[in-house]
């Protein structure tokens, strides 16, 4: 099986070929949304940090994303004064051997100068980056990233075993898959432990998620050991049942490692990212750590998508795939009605990836669902 | 039917008592069949054999808890017969 992708400078492969415009800062959102605006392919990634009490924090995503082989070139617009600087990030991102410039408002003299320079800048890297053709490459280049959001009673039963046998697919291919979502998975860590290729990486889930549920009590006050009202309504017993139905979209390869948060993982299989339950922040923390597709599994149905990444939706819910086609792009509610084996759903799944993964548009792209936000808590380096 | 090593399997459908639930693996072959103890609901979960007091209940091949008292074939198994084994006081002070 292969597919057909970009050839980056670093070996890596790019499923789309995108300008990113990220800015390092809040206060130069504005500048980097309207130079992405003006230049066709470009794609702004703005967010809500960089400055005063999140130290660093917003580095290592915003540096992944930038990294990540679906883009192709990058701009970096700063303000001046930020803690990450354009300077920072840009070296940063170079690492990756890509074509990096930056450009700082204060510097430059204002929103006006920086957007007519911003604009100059990527419109030059799109005519460069255009000439690229896609070529066929095999599914170890390619790396998945596994993620829910508005689960029902339908995702542990149909969707995420289908999704399972996805990731089993493109890791038994040579590729690599992540799976998202420590919260999701309190009270399955016992579990994971278990399928962790060694001792090391057994404790580090263990001590992820243990962690993760800490933060939880001792922040939130969230009483984290129950389930909640409208799971136990749709039949989930136990809290190991509903985390167990999560997790099951991992398949059931061996697992390589415990990730931090938008941390780029050193060799290929399956891993564990430690990330929140809020999905922005997730699918985020995914694409940053490189994944070229994101696999989203959901039973009440969300339009969510990312700059960088193409998001394919699945549903296990029948009515949910009625009322949200628009945003659907696999329906695997044909489980439940019993027409359809989670096998052949599977199948439906992987051929989906492969003719994304060459080009073929996702309905969050289609709609221009390109979402981000930045998980702040994890442990500082 | 998540897994082979399953004492439940999930209802794809409503069932009311004395239907005859048949249970299939995930590739879709029939596993077997049980008469539902009592209506059960969409979603919910049914017993395929005894599960005694104490016993482990299992799904995808795993624990999801324990029987608080003894479950019939065909019976509904919910939170009035499960707990679960998950103790969360061991990393609390």
């Amino acid at each position: 099986m292969s597919f057909l992708g970009y050839r980056r400078p670093d070996g890596s492969v790019g499923v789309r070929n995108h300008i990113a415009v990220i800015s390092t800062v809040t206060c130069a959102n504005e500048v980097a949304s309207r130079i992405a605006n003006q230049v066709e392919g470009a794609v702004s990634l703005t967010h809500s940090m960089g400055c005063g009490h999140y130290i660093f924090a917003p580095l290592r995503p915003l540096a992944g994303l930038g990294k990540n082989p679906n883009v192709a070139a990058i701009l970096v617009v700063g303000l001046g004064c930020e803690v990450v600087s354009a300077k920072i990030l840009a070296e940063e991102i170079a690492q990756s051997e890509k074509t990096v410039e930056s450009i700082v408002i204060q510097e430059v003299g204002g929103t006006v100068k920086a957007i007519k320079q911003g604009v100059r800048i990527a419109k030059n890297m799109m005519r460069e980056v255009s000439r690229l053709k896609r070529e066929s490459f095999d599914l170890s280049s390619l790396t998945l990233g596994l993620e829910c959001g508005g689960s029902d009673t339908t995702s542990g039963m149909a969707a995420n075993p289908a999704v399972g046998k996805v990731a089993d697919m493109v890791v038994k291919a040579g590729g690599t898959a992540i799976l998202a979502e420590t919260v999701e998975l309190i009270g399955a860590e016992h579990v994971l432990a278990r399928r962790a290729v060694n001792e090391k990486v057994a404790e580090k889930i263990v001590e992820v998620i243990r962690r993760m549920e800490e933060r939880m009590v001792k922040s939130l006050n969230l009483p984290v050991d129950m389930i909640a009202p409208g799971n136990i309504e749709g039949g989930l017993s136990t809290l190991e049942e509903k985390s167990l139905g999560d997790s099951y979209k991992a398949g059931s390869s061996p697992i390589q490692g415990m990730l931090e948060y938008a941390e780029i993982p050193t060799r290929k299989g399956l891993f564990i990212m430690d990330e929140p339950g809020y999905d922005p922040e997730s699918v985020t923390g995914i694409v940053a750590a490189g994944a070229q597709i994101v696999v989203f599994t959901t039973g009440r149905g969300t339009p969510l998508g990312s700059p960088v990444a193409p998001v394919i939706k699945i549903t296990g819910n029948p009515r949910t795939y009625n009322t949200m086609k628009g945003n659907i792009d696999i329906n695997a509610s044909t489980i439940i009605e019993g027409k359809e084996t989670i096998e052949g759903v599977s199948k439906r799944i992987y051929k989906k990836v492969l003719r994304v993964a060459s080009g073929e548009k996702t309905k969050a792209e289609v709609l221009g669902h390109r979402e981000l936000a930045i998980y702040w808590a994890w442990p500082i380096p | 039917m998540m897994n082979p090593k399953d004492n439940v399997a999930t209802l794809l459908s409503d069932a009311e008592v004395g239907a005859v639930i048949v249970v299939t693996s995930a590739d879709g072959s029939v596993v077997k069949e049980v008469e539902a103890a009592r209506s059960i609901p969409f979603g919910h979960k049914v017993a395929l054999a005894r599960i005694g007091r104490n016993e482990l209940v299992l799904k995808y091949g795993e624990v999801i808890g324990e029987a608080t008292e003894p479950i019939e074939e065909g019976e509904h198994v919910h939170v009035h017969n499960v707990k679960s084994l998950r103790v969360r006081v061991e990393t609390k002070t």
